[in-house]
């Protein structure tokens, strides 16, 4: 838990690090319940990728602030109250702002507390890196995040009830089917594919496929 | 085997004993006292698919038997009355005929005129109960419909043993910490209107439960420890460990509820995680396109999972 003594990447590159080459959804595969859970539009994604933002960026700070403070030993449950609280608050924000879209994405607004990806950047990152870094890696990481529930959010409304952000761009569903639970399933295998596919191509087939991660 | 077993089971009376205390957790719910408006009627029967069956106790005269003498509605909307289509009388019986479709599972409101009568029609405890835990074991199948847990659904589902210890881990984890949630939340935060504190009170609780389980298990019973402890610690970031009690206070649900929504959750989680990883153990003989190795076969192969459980969305035993 001691301070790096190497300088900290610059803000620039620990915001595409969290956006590309450690997307949290696609590369990282950490907290897909919700991937998949409210991206069946993009309203929706967008939102819990908001909530999801906001309660990185804000316990990423009040870890950075503190990490002085907090005892190593007991720095798991000072994380998780930390995250606890500010889900809590993000959470009453959206049901007053919000009432309509919080409705259809509530259960898993208070589930971000448990996901994976928060509590593994405040340990691997905001615990030992000053304020700065930390607040652009963890912008990085929710905007990675809110990205990723954005594109599926966007191509199975698109294909699964024929519009875009609530608005129609076809008479008709095309494919019904990536609007149902099963589609979301399918929708992440075939965007993990094409991750797969895309990052074999620029690293000259080296790298092994992602998906190594099994927690979140 | 019988030593073996006797020897498995002796060290988990402790267990047993909470687990009573949790289930006696019912007998200190304040009974609501069905209001049945005297005792003009003898019984109320829904008929599926839109009729109810009123007993009465003396004979109706035919000017008490027209339609505009009752009066149907649900008891959620008790001011929007439903259409009642015909009324047939026979001695003591009068068959109302309504207008939609009546449900044995939902609650309606009964108004006579002559005699002046309310009646609340309850569903039976039992059906509320073998639907709520049909529901959230098939139709509202966590890991298939709901999308939680997937985290350790894809960590797990690879090894048929681990499946299973995790199944089982779960179901009781689950039955635990959302009893153990049910009571804090009903005798400490909706009393002291604390329901803001919910998410961290929850995540405390289950997080003492996990750890208290653990450490009982590791005194009173190494060898079950040593197979299922390292289940345990994985839980306690699990989601639906967590989204099991925040529907319970959402609903508002008795204990009783509470306790049949945990078992169906746990043994529809289990039952997910078992088939998952026969059809994955399969999976390693097949051939699988480069790209798709890894994750995203596996979530290939849940969303075929999920396609079939579809399948028991209409699934209902009292319609």
């Amino acid at each position: 838990m001691s301070e790096t003594t190497e300088k900290p990447p610059g803000a620039l590159q620990l915001l595409l690090n969290g956006i590309f080459s450690e997307n949290p959804v696609f590369r990282l595969a950490l907290s897909l319940c919700p991937a998949v859970a409210v991206t069946t539009t993009v309203a929706n994604g967008f939102i819990l990728g908001v909530a999801v933002l906001a309660v990185q960026v804000l316990s990423s700070l009040t870890v950075a602030i503190a990490r002085g403070v907090i005892h190593p030993r007991v720095r798991i449950p000072v994380y998780t109250i930390i995250i606890a609280v500010w889900v809590s608050a993000i959470d009453m924000t959206l049901a007053a702002f919000v009432p309509a879209l919080y409705a259809q994405v509530g259960l898993y607004i208070k589930l971000i507390v448990a996901f994976a990806i928060i509590i593994s950047r405040l340990e691997v990152f905001a615990s030992r890196q000053p304020l700065v870094p930390s607040f652009w890696d963890a912008m990085g990481m929710g905007l990675g995040f809110m990205l990723a529930l954005m594109v599926i959010g966007a191509l199975r409304e698109v294909l699964g009830a024929g519009a875009f952000f609530g608005i129609p761009l076809f008479k008709t569903k095309p494919l019904l089917f990536f609007a149902l639970p099963a589609g979301g399933f399918f929708s992440i295998a075939l965007l993990m594919a094409f991750f797969n596919v895309l990052e074999r191509k620029l690293t000259g087939g080296t790298s092994k496929p992602a998906a190594g991660g099994h927690h979140g | 085997m019988g030593e073996r077993l006797r020897s498995l089971l002796a060290p988990l009376a402790p267990f047993a004993l909470i687990a009573g205390l949790l289930l006696a957790l019912p007998l200190l719910q304040p009974r609501a006292r069905a209001a049945d408006g005297g005792n003009a009627i003898e019984s109320v029967r829904i008929q599926t698919p839109d009729r109810v069956k009123v007993t009465f106790r003396s004979p109706l005269t035919p000017a008490q038997s027209a339609a505009a003498n009752f009066r149907l509605a649900e008891a959620a909307a008790p001011d929007a009355p439903m259409e009642i289509k015909g009324v047939e009388m026979s001695d003591r019986v009068v068959t109302i005929t309504a207008g939609q479709a009546l449900h044995p599972t939902e609650s309606y409101r009964l108004d006579v005129v002559d005699p002046p009568i309310q009646h609340d029609m309850k569903p039976s405890a039992w059906a509320v109960l073998v639907t709520l835990f049909l529901s959230s074991a098939l139709i509202n199948n966590f890991v298939f419909t709901r999308y939680l847990g997937l985290c350790i659904f894809f960590g797990v589902s690879k090894k048929r043993d681990a499946a299973v210890g995790m199944g089982v881990t779960f179901t009781a984890v689950m039955i635990f910490t959302a009893m153990v949630s049910w009571a804090v939340d009903t005798f400490a935060l909706q009393p002291l209107h604390l329901g803001f504190l919910q998410i961290l009170v929850f995540i405390g609780t289950v997080a003492a439960v996990v750890q208290f389980l653990d450490t009982m298990l590791r005194k009173t019973h190494p060898a079950l420890h040593k197979s299922f402890g390292v289940y345990l610690m994985l839980i306690t970031t699990n989601c639906i460990i967590l989204a099991v009690p925040l529907i319970n206070a959402q609903g508002r649900v008795s204990a009783i509820e509470a306790l049949v929504l945990a078992l169906g959750s746990g043994l529809g989680f289990a039952l997910a995680l078992f088939l998952m990883s026969c059809a994955r153990e399969k999976l390693e003989l097949a051939r699988v396109p480069k790209a798709f190795e890894g994750l995203p076969i596996a979530f290939a192969l849940a969303g075929l999972f999920a396609l079939a459980f579809m399948g028991f969305s209409g699934l209902d035993f009292f319609r």
